[in-house]
């Protein structure tokens, strides 16, 4: 089966983050496809590459960037939320004229029509939200 | 271009206070582009999104509520809202905004996009939906 995944809650203060990369995990290694996972409202940012976790604790985006890599995850954060949080990539920081970007590897920044597309195409979407 | 999938956005959470309201509406006009069957759900503290008279000038807050009346302008024209969550709430549909759509296949009739819906009948419209995204 082809899953879209949505993630709508930031890391650690939300345990959602942690259930969707559960769930892709699990999904991917009993054979099944995972088209995109969308990050929206704060879920954006775990897509950030600054944030320091305490170290015995678990790194939410490293996981995300390592699993991305592994199966060549399209991990999409949505531009709009993101700019709302300062999640911001080269271009975007180019664009508007910020001075720094911190989008993890293995992250892309898009728009929200990657969500509906990703919804059309995927043969279930799951929120992972509160 | 595959098939139209039914799309229902479900809005639980009360228009201000988070975010999820606003970005949920934002998701609904996007999505709109996308010619799919689009519908919304109101629930739980959802339904205060309806409510009219909003007026959020103290709060420093952007009044996204007329957007709602502009929804039927995008093609999206169904707007199920539970009825035990109105109850629960003291509200009833006189408290919500008079949404409604023009119907082209109706000689553009005005009609309510606004329906109201039992919480078992709520159960029956998302059981029908291909995509559920919840806010």
């Amino acid at each position: 089966m082809k899953f879209g995944i949505v993630v709508n809650e930031g890391p650690y203060t939300h345990q959602a983050s942690d259930s969707a990369y559960n769930f892709v995990k699990a999904a991917l290694a009993t054979g099944h496809e995972v088209s995109r996972v969308f990050f929206y409202h704060d879920g954006v940012n775990v897509g950030t590459r600054l944030s320091i976790p305490p170290q015995d604790d678990r790194q939410i985006q490293e996981q995300w960037s390592a699993l991305a890599k592994e199966h060549e995850l399209d991990l999409v954060i949505c531009i709009a939320a993101a700019q709302r949080r300062g999640l911001l990539d080269r271009n975007e920081a180019d664009r508007q004229g910020k001075d720094a970007n911190n989008i993890a590897e293995g992250f892309r920044i898009s728009g929200l029509g990657q969500l509906i597309e990703m919804g059309i195409q995927a043969d279930r979407t799951i929120t992972f939200g509160d | 271009m595959s098939k139209v999938k039914k799309f229902l956005y479900v809005n639980r959470k009360a228009p201000y206070g988070t975010i999820y309201a606003q970005e949920a509406l934002e998701v609904v006009l996007i999505g709109a582009a996308f010619d799919q069957d689009v519908s919304l759900a109101f629930l739980d503290d959802g339904v205060f999104q309806l409510t009219k008279g909003q007026d959020t000038k103290e709060a420093g807050l952007k009044n996204f509520s007329p957007t709602f009346r502009a929804l039927g302008d995008y093609e999206v024209t169904k707007l199920y809202v539970e009825q035990e969550s109105l109850d629960e709430r003291g509200l009833t549909l006189d408290d919500l905004q008079d949404i409604q759509y023009e119907d082209e296949d109706d000689d553009y009739a005005e009609k309510p996009s606004i329906i109201v819906v039992s919480r078992a009948g709520m159960a029956d419209v998302m059981a029908d939906q291909d995509v559920v995204l919840s806010f």
